[in-house]
């Protein structure tokens, strides 16, 4: 995703438990850290749309539909919505749901190294 | 009329046929229906919506013979099909049966002016087409009526803009399914009240005011069109916006799509932006049009890239009504040979399955 | 781009609790809160039918660490709004439920606790608020007599209608309004509010908020209709009409088609002086949020000119969720003299505050 040549420490793993989440400044960028469960993801906390705190969004599931009328809900916590104007990104890669292709927010790897959690900027 | 030479072998996909009064259905009535009109004294029922002596009801020369304009074959052949007039009209009855709150004797009475169409103005003229009248208020019986006449000459599905609530709402799905089958389009034309106040603020006090509130009243039903997934459960589906106008679909579109971004979990099965969908399923007659009163090519471009496609227009004269100035000609006037024969024969050609000639060696 | 000075058309305070607004009551209205409380045309005792995109239809950054409702406190309004941007005003449009009420009487004086709830909490708090006077608008003499009371009150800068009304709003009935608006020199804005006594469209209740939402464009529409064609403008020649979070693309489709259809039909509103379209351009104010985001971001500026350079005034909406980022929200290059008309020119003329 991006040439990372910085590795910053930015929490105790235990700081963040599965379905929290915890936002960091570093440098002037303001990043969104998430527990997943199975992993850690982040992305950075600025909607790019209008420049809401996209990370501070509630955390919902991926709502499709196969035909009016009927629901399939699905990765409970993993579909991160924005604060402001509800519009919807994957936590896993950053990317719209209603546009995935041309419309994602900026996302950072994120290791977990001897009980730290590590963001690669 | 001078705009003849420039619609000359069109297809007129808005033309209204008239009943010229009520006793003319009876003999398509079950005689039950017919003594129950007559014992109860009922006058009719053509559409307040067109008050009889306002200049737009009816244009000049329209009011020929006895019955209401657009009542005598003859009369509507020569003013709209004969001479350089169009090489088909679509023809849409707005005799106002689907207001009648009793859903037996609405099908009953839809089913006797769909009769009285085929006898009436389908054996009249080949080149007539014809719209099936059904009413809302019984969905299924609305949909037998659609088995029972599509073709030989019922082209489309008419119902009125103004229902008990929204069309895109489950309850009606039988008559876009009967519509679906049969391969036909629904039109949605104003004209028709009574279920809700003809403004989404209330009832208006003016005549104008209804008439101005026709175009919103559309855009309240595809909005529900596509929020609710009709066209998600009917892929083949086509909708008509007949009479109400044009050049409001794009900002419809602009807010539907933003408000799509927002709250699309609420229809998840809207699965594309609404404007992607309104591209793929709707067309809009022509007549009026709602444009400033002097458009150039570069106006014209701008209005076409918004709409989307020039495929979603259909020629429309909207005989025997008469509206102020002449904004389709002008658009006819500013399109490209290759457009203007989409939008005077290539899209009604289309939509209502007309024979092939139609579309393809017309407009030179 | 960067905006300079600007004034927010649109900012929502909120009242927190009817706690709050006791000691603007009298003891029977104080009673009668306590014993039956709202009674609007909601089926339910709090929220909506249609529930908005996020909790109180609000960002849901907005919750003031305070505790209270989004938009409740002042302080924490300043630091997400006031100053985070170059606010000069901010107009306040509190949308608690007192113009719904179905009890006339305690309609208004819910109105006038309301509106002394805002000069004493706000009004005097900051000088750069500015407010609306809240009225029970179905009740036409009780909003007029509210209106002659508040505009003692330097502060108030409009008079709150919404656009769903129980009849459209050119009608007779509402006139006792628009004539105490002109006597106190106050145009009248209609903010998208939520309960009314009928359904948003002209063809009965939707089934989603997205249609309720996207169906506020036609209902602003259809108040215009009506304030044109039963010659409101006319009779109050100098009423200015705010349209507030209805849209502004379809201006000028409906243009052509009132004007077509006046030149047509014309003679049935023989009393109306111009041609509805005049009335539209010089009556009619309207605020810019939720931004018309068209499909290709450059038709934005057209439109806007086709519109009207001296129509639009730009509003964030704060704290609603559909919030307006003064910043961001354009999304294409607006020329610079357009822009300060949106952002604060225009604002200036419609609510006579110092240039």
């Amino acid at each position: 995703m991006t040439g990372s040549n910085r590795h910053v420490v930015v929490a105790a793993a235990d700081e963040i438990p599965p379905g929290g989440r915890k936002i960091v400044h570093i440098d002037g960028r303001s990043v969104g850290v998430f527990n997943l469960g199975d992993r850690y993801v982040a992305l950075r906390n600025t909607c790019p749309h209008e420049g809401a705190p996209l990370c501070e969004g509630a955390l919902s599931g991926a709502l499709t539909s196969p035909r009016p009328g009927e629901y399939h809900y699905e990765r409970r916590g993993e579909i991160l919505r924005c604060p402001w104007h509800q519009w919807e990104f994957d936590l896993r890669t950053g990317r719209s749901w209603v546009d995935p292709e041309r419309l994602r927010v900026r996302s950072y790897s994120v290791t977990c190294e001897n009980d730290h959690v590590v963001l690669h900027l | 009329m001078g705009t003849m030479s420039a619609t000359a072998d069109a297809v007129d996909c808005d033309v209204h046929n008239a009943v010229p009064r009520l006793s003319a259905l009876f003999p398509f009535l079950p005689d039950s229906w017919v003594d129950y009109c007559r014992e109860t004294g009922v006058e009719g029922f053509d559409p307040a919506f067109y008050p009889p002596g306002a200049p737009l009801s009816a244009r000049p020369g329209s009011r020929a013979g006895e019955g209401p304009p657009g009542s005598d074959p003859d009369v509507v052949r020569a003013h709209v099909l004969d001479g350089a007039g169009a090489r088909y009209a679509i023809l849409n009855c707005l005799y106002a049966v689907q207001a009648l709150h009793n859903p037996d004797w609405a099908a009953s009475m839809a089913r006797a002016l769909n009769d009285w169409q085929a006898a009436t103005w389908l054996a009249a003229d080949t080149r007539f087409r014809a719209s099936i009248v059904v009413s809302t208020r019984d969905p299924h019986a609305a949909a037998q009526e659609i088995e029972r006449r599509a073709g030989r000459g019922f082209v489309q599905v008419l119902l009125p803009a103004s229902a008990p609530a929204p069309l895109g709402q489950r309850s009606y799905w039988p008559i876009y399914a009967a519509a679906e089958a049969a391969d036909v389009p629904v039109a949605l034309h104003p004209g028709v009240g009574g279920a809700n106040p003809l403004s989404p603020v209330g009832w208006p006090s003016h005549y104008i005011e209804d008439y101005a509130c026709a175009a919103l009243t559309l855009q309240s039903q595809i909005t529900s069109m596509v929020a609710e997934g009709v066209f998600a459960a009917h892929p083949g589906l086509q909708v008509v916006l007949l009479e109400s106008g044009v050049t409001w679909l794009p900002s419809l579109m602009w807010r539907f799509d933003k408000n799509w971004k927002a709250l699309r979990r609420e229809v998840p099965w809207v699965e594309r932006p609404p404007s992607h969908v309104i591209r793929e399923h709707v067309l809009l007659s022509t007549t009026p049009f709602d444009a400033p009163p002097a458009i150039d090519r570069a106006w014209v471009d701008r209005f076409l890239t918004q709409l989307g496609s020039v495929r979603m227009l259909l020629h429309a004269g909207d005989y025997p009504h008469w509206h102020h100035g002449d904004a389709p000609t002008a658009l006819l006037e500013q399109l490209s040979p290759a457009e203007r024969e989409l939008v005077l024969h290539g899209n009604a050609a289309r939509v209502y399955r007309l024979p092939e000639e139609i579309g393809c060696a017309r407009g030179h | 781009m960067r905006t300079g000075a600007l004034i927010d058309c649109d900012v929502h305070n909120a009242v927190s609790s009817d706690a709050e607004l006791q000691p603007y009551l009298s003891t029977r209205w104080r009673r009668h809160m306590e014993l039956i409380g709202s009674r609007t045309f909601s089926p339910f005792t709090k929220g909506y039918a249609y529930p908005k995109a996020a909790r109180f239809a609000s960002r849901r950054d907005a919750w003031p660490p305070t505790g209270g409702l989004p938009g409740s406190d002042l302080e924490f309004m300043k630091e997400q709004l006031l100053d985070a941007y170059p606010v000069k005003h901010a107009v306040l449009n509190c949308l608690y439920r007192a113009p719904e009420q179905r009890h006339d009487a305690y309609g208004a004086a819910l109105a006038t606790a309301v509106n002394n709830w805002q000069v004493d909490q706000w009004l005097e708090r900051d000088d750069r608020l500015r407010a609306s006077i809240t009225v029970p608008f179905e009740f036409p003499d009780l909003a007029a007599a509210e209106i002659d009371r508040a505009t003692t009150c330097p502060g108030f800068v409009q008079v709150l209608l919404y656009p769903r009304t129980a009849a459209p709003l050119g009608r007779r009935e509402y006139w006792p309004i628009y004539e105490a608006a002109c006597r106190a020199g106050l145009p009248i804005g209609i903010h998208a509010a939520s309960t009314t006594p009928g359904p948003i469209t002209a063809t009965g209740w939707p089934s989603y908020y997205i249609e309720d939402h996207t169906g506020l464009a036609v209902a602003f529409q259809a108040q215009v209709i009506s304030l044109i064609f039963n010659g409101v403008f006319d009779r109050f020649p100098e009423l200015r009409v705010v349209l507030l979070e209805g849209g502004f693309a379809w201006v000028p489709a409906l243009a052509h088609r009132l004007d077509a259809l006046h030149a047509r039909l014309g003679e049935e509103v023989p009393d109306l002086r111009y041609p509805p379209s005049h009335y539209l351009r010089s009556h009619i104010r309207i605020t810019t949020q939720p931004m018309e985001e068209p499909e290709r971001p450059g038709d934005l500026v057209p439109l806007i000119r086709e519109v009207g350079a001296d129509l639009l005034m730009f509003s964030t909406d704060y704290p609603h969720w559909d919030f307006d980022n003064p910043h961001r929200a354009f999304r294409t290059r607006v020329p610079a003299t357009l822009h300060r008309q949106i952002m604060h020119d225009n604002a200036c003329a419609t609510y006579r505050l110092a240039a």
